[in-house]
């Protein structure tokens, strides 16, 4: 196997007495959209939090293209909850794209008009254009998911790492970011979404990682997707239905 | 307008406004970031070490007293942290805990030591000592540019205008990684930004302000200001660096129709004798808040 995009090496954390992630190992190839899948409290956004060092893991360490976080942070965007953050904020669309930049703009350097352009083109890909100068308050939820997926593809990154950008979303959204996803992918990046509706898996991810606390099965979705899998992810929570 | 003005207005009238304007700056954060008790926080909690600095050096004004409220400041926020740790309670509930304490603290060691007999009492806590600081060296206007006269001003001036200058500054440089680690922390951790370090520099920047203006106009009007021109300014407008400064804009106007009010108001109601400035001053900062609250373009999102 080629140099992985995310390995994660026997990944832990526990909140007080409770095991929410529990020695996860697994890696995540580049130029493949892989869905983190499990069910409520599997620990799926705290391995990725863990992985990011968002939270601090008890054990365990998370490579990024072989490499600790810190040298390679330009090649990592991370799409956290919307839920977290509050839409109340007094900002506007542009100015949360522009935050993906960071890393280019520093302290004070000045946002010059090409990196205007740039955030505008990288909200043009989630067709969200016209709502530039809106604050992000009076967005849809699903407007507001394609803001924060526009931040993150102003980092211009190699890994994107996505905690359930499809929840609560609409139709439109959800198209808009599955060819967003889908097109990185073919540029040869590597796609992680922690994702909770089993029957879109096989039709947008080429991988699943089945996760409930500890690790059930990763790998392609032919092999790995499969009835007898899911249950064990799942226990007695699968609706019968779900099951391929 | 006159050469009594100078003499008794001009300079509390000036702190206030520094005042004022030092507690709006990281107002606007505490705002954002929803730690608004933070304020309430600071405010009370630089008591005891004000006592203290004052029966250890003897002065009632100066950098000592600077020294020791900060001491306090940093004294409860570790207090907060370990209660939050140890006591696994929320962060708002640690913080509750902890000024009440202080303050009480604060005024068991007025009584105790006789502190209170001499220069500092629990009234001055609240309200501060805003008409008291008048400028006895001053003969009039120009008494602004006579050096000598100039050298006279009370310190707590000078050290307010330091605080503003600095504060201004601060925020100024790391405006766009405030915003970031205000807006979405986990976001900002992940870009490399060092969030927790930005989170102190916010509570450090609360605490320096606080400690500034409470020796000059008391913690009732340092936690006002620390919300109320803010929180009024965030009903005016969605963009983040015009509500900054509306929220000077407001806090500068709150002092001075507070101070006017305080010394003019009562007589215009036909009483006799003025009302405490500072008190005032936190007054019109709710009322315009209220009137915000009713009236602001702003109320809701969008």
């Amino acid at each position: 196997m080629t140099q992985a995009a995310l390995a994660f090496d026997a990944i832990s954390v526990r909140y007080g007495a409770v095991t929410a992630v529990d020695a996860v190992t697994a890696q995540i190839p580049s130029g493949a959209m892989t869905a983190i899948v499990g069910p409520n409290g599997a620990g799926k956004s705290t391995l990725l939090k863990a992985a990011l060092g968002v939270v601090a893991p008890q054990s365990g360490q998370a490579l990024f293209f072989g490499q600790a976080l810190d040298a390679v942070r330009e090649k990592v965007a991370y799409m956290p909850q919307r839920a977290s953050v509050d839409w109340d904020f007094p900002i506007r669309v542009i100015d949360v794209v522009l935050m993906g930049m960071q890393r280019q703009l520093g302290l004070l350097r000045p946002v010059r008009a090409a990196d205007r352009a740039f955030a505008m083109d990288c909200l043009a890909r989630v067709a969200m254009t016209d709502f530039a100068k809106r604050q992000i308050g009076a967005l849809s939820g699903g407007q507001q998911q394609r803001v924060f997926l526009a931040r993150a593809l102003a980092q211009r990154a190699a890994l994107y790492l996505l905690d359930e950008p499809f929840a609560g979303v609409d139709a439109k959204t959800e198209a808009a970011i599955v060819t967003v996803l889908q097109a990185l992918r073919d540029e040869g990046a590597a796609v992680v979404a922690v994702h909770h509706d089993l029957a879109t898996v096989p039709e947008w991810f080429d991988r699943v990682l089945l996760l409930n606390r500890k690790l059930i099965a990763a790998g392609p979705v032919a092999e790995t997707f499969t009835p007898d899998l899911l249950r064990q992810t799942y226990g007695g929570q699968l609706p019968p239905q779900k099951v391929a | 307008m006159g050469a009594d003005f100078v003499v008794l207005s001009l300079v509390p009238m000036a702190i206030a406004v520094l005042a004022a304007m030092a507690c709006a700056l990281p107002g606007n954060f505490l705002l954002l970031r929803r730690q608004a008790m933070m304020g309430d926080m600071m405010a009370h909690s630089v008591l005891p070490g004000l006592i203290l600095a004052f029966l250890l050096t003897g002065q009632v004004a100066g950098w000592a007293m600077f020294a020791g409220a900060g001491a306090a400041a940093l004294v409860s926020a570790l207090m907060v942290e370990a209660i939050v740790r140890l006591g696994r309670v929320d962060p708002g509930a640690a913080m509750g805990m902890t000024f009440t304490t202080m303050f009480a603290a604060g005024v068991l060691l007025l009584e105790l030591t006789g502190a209170s007999g001499v220069h500092i009492d629990v009234e001055h806590a609240l309200y501060g000592n805003l008409e008291s600081l008048i400028w006895l060296d001053a003969s009039g206007w120009a008494s602004v540019i006579d050096p000598a006269a100039l050298r006279g001003l009370p310190p707590e001036l000078g050290q307010l205008a330091l605080v503003v200058a600095l504060l201004a500054l601060l925020m100024r440089v790391f405006w766009r990684v405030l915003v970031m680690a205000s807006f979405d922390a986990g976001h900002a951790a992940v870009m490399g930004l060092p969030v927790a370090l930005i989170s102190l520099g916010v509570v450090a920047a609360t605490a320096m302000a606080s400690v500034a203006a409470f020796t000059a106009v008391g913690s009732i009007l340092t936690i006002a200001m620390l919300i109320c021109p803010p929180a009024a300014a965030r009903l005016l407008t969605n963009r983040l660096g015009v509500q900054v400064w509306l929220s000077l804009l407001l806090a500068a106007l709150s002092a001075i129709l507070g101070y006017v009010l305080a010394g003019y108001g009562p007589f215009w109601l036909g009483m006799s004798a003025s009302v405490s400035a500072a008190g005032m001053i936190a007054v019109v900062s709710g009322v315009m808040l209220g009137l915000a609250a009713l009236f602001g373009p702003h109320r809701k999102a969008g």
